[in-house]
């Protein structure tokens, strides 16, 4: 199936993608994790300022039939949280690289983004599937 | 019993279909084709298709066979005719249940199929054996493939692939032995998902021809995978073991009373499993649905306001007819009525819901 995995983007083993913008990363969860979770129908996301820790659980999707965890690809503090979805997680659906972000996240330090992955080995990840 | 995973007549249809396949039961199953969803709503709406062939098959034959069913399963057997089934439970000696069994009368006091759940097919094969009142029992789950056919226009369907039986006229759990291109068949009105339609037993061989027919059929079925036939069941709020019953838990306490009847009967730890009610029930099988977010999972702990644990949960998810969720519960009696605010614990948190009428929606 033809993902749409951005070059722009880093990515976590557990599909989230996360977009950095200095010391401010976006996260959402990659179009590969919402295919395989199915429909997204509900959504659990932190309080803004509340700390983040790198691979820890943050929050949770969940499909009709399954939760799945969120994990937070850097460590840091959530300042901004997309809210909408918490009524409405349709773009969740629709759009998860763009409209569909989760959260906001003051970085603690750029250096946790060496335990990320890029596009290609993102890519060749989910290939091996 | 061996690891190998079993794939059921019907598996390179699934893979064909593009299929997503799980392994459930010990069988390679098709969890969803295209999406839960669309699936569910197809069977609540028009026609949904089921490869169910990995359930089991045990026969019961002969002139014991009467009596040994009745020891075994908690219903009265003797209360079926030719061509009847009947939902029943098997009672183990510790007030739990082995299973739940649907049995068909193909002759009465002659001649009996019980379809059992595939994940406790060899464990109710050697109960049934150890406890035999000398009927003639026969694992025959490999003779058989089954498929469901569910929904509003599953009848139409059957009727056409069946023209002969015109099963739209018969009652609910009815039963007849047919042929279909030359191989042996069952079609049976009964279902596990709240819509009118059949369950159709066939020669393994025929499952593929049967399968093909009704799915090139210009009434056009939808195939439905188990995500969706878990989110129908519960709907219903209809039992799954392993989820609202188990080897430990009192079937009336399930609200399964209806399936149990020790006054015209004896049978297997009949009066444990009557004391348990007879001393009033202490937890009771309940529908809820949520006040504030959230959707329960079936291990999720009902408490009550004071955070003091009153229950568990069974089974839960996010309903697709009402677009809500909902769950399935044992709680203390004291807090069994509709209407009751209870609270599930999701992740730590206490999250509000209510004992709500079941089954969910109205069929």
């Amino acid at each position: 199936m033809p993902f749409h995995i951005p070059e722009d983007l880093y990515y976590t083993k557990d599909h989230e993608w996360a977009q950095v913008d200095e010391n401010i990363v976006t996260v959402g969860i990659t179009e590969f994790a919402q295919d395989q979770l199915g429909e997204i129908v509900y959504v659990d996301l932190p309080e803004e300022g509340q700390k983040v820790t790198q691979n820890q659980s943050f929050g949770v999707v969940e499909s009709v039939k399954a939760v799945s965890d969120l994990f937070a690809p850097v460590s840091g503090t959530v300042i901004e949280v997309n809210s909408a979805l918490l009524e409405d997680p349709s773009s969740l659906n629709d759009d998860p690289n763009n409209d569909g972000w989760l959260v906001r996240i003051e970085m603690d330090s750029e250096k946790e983004l060496a335990n990320l992955m890029r596009s290609p080995e993102y890519k060749k990840l989910i290939n091996d599937k | 019993m061996t690891n190998t995973v079993n794939k059921t007549p019907l598996f390179n249809e699934h893979v064909a279909l593009n299929a997503r396949m799980v392994e459930f039961a010990g069988w390679q199953m098709p969890i969803q084709y295209v999406g839960l969803k669309e699936e569910h709503k197809a069977c609540r709406e028009h026609i949904g298709l089921f490869d169910v062939s990995h359930m089991g098959e045990i026969r019961f034959k002969g002139p014991k066979a009467v009596e040994s069913l009745q020891w075994l399963a908690t219903n009265d057997v003797s209360k079926i005719e030719s061509g009847q089934a009947q939902y029943s439970l098997l009672p183990n000696k510790q007030g739990g249940l082995v299973d739940d069994i649907f049995i068909y009368c193909l002759e009465k006091n002659a001649d009996y199929l019980v379809c059992v759940n595939a994940a406790n097919k060899d464990k109710d094969f050697a109960w049934m054996t150890a406890n035999n009142k000398g009927a003639d029992i026969t694992d025959e789950s490999n003779y058989w493939g089954q498929i469901a056919v569910q929904g509003p226009k599953a009848l139409a369907l059957c009727d056409a692939l069946f023209s002969e039986l015109k099963p739209s006229q018969w009652a609910r759990n009815e039963i007849k032995k047919t042929t279909f291109q030359g191989f042996s068949a069952l079609v049976a009105t009964t279902g596990y998902t709240g819509e009118s339609g059949c369950e159709i037993f066939i020669e393994a061989a025929g499952t593929t021809q049967l399968w093909q027919a009704l799915m090139q059929h210009p009434l056009k079925p939808v195939p439905v995978g188990l995500g969706a036939r878990d989110t129908l069941r519960t709907e219903m709020k209809y039992s799954l073991y392993g989820h609202e019953i188990d080897d430990t838990t009192n079937p009336y306490e399930a609200a399964l009373g209806w399936a149990i009847k020790p006054q015209t009967k004896d049978f297997i730890n009949k009066a444990q499993i009557v004391a348990v009610k007879d001393q009033g029930l202490k937890r009771k099988l309940i529908g809820f649905k949520m006040i504030d977010r959230g959707i329960p999972r079936q291990g999720y702990e009902i408490k009550n306001s004071a955070g003091s644990r009153i229950g568990i949960t069974t089974s839960g998810t996010h309903s697709p007819t009402l677009d809500e969720p909902i769950g399935i519960a044992y709680v203390e009696t004291a807090h069994s009525a509709e209407g009751s605010e209870i609270f599930v614990d999701i992740r730590g948190k206490l999250v509000k819901a209510v004992v709500v009428k079941t089954p969910f929606i109205q069929k």
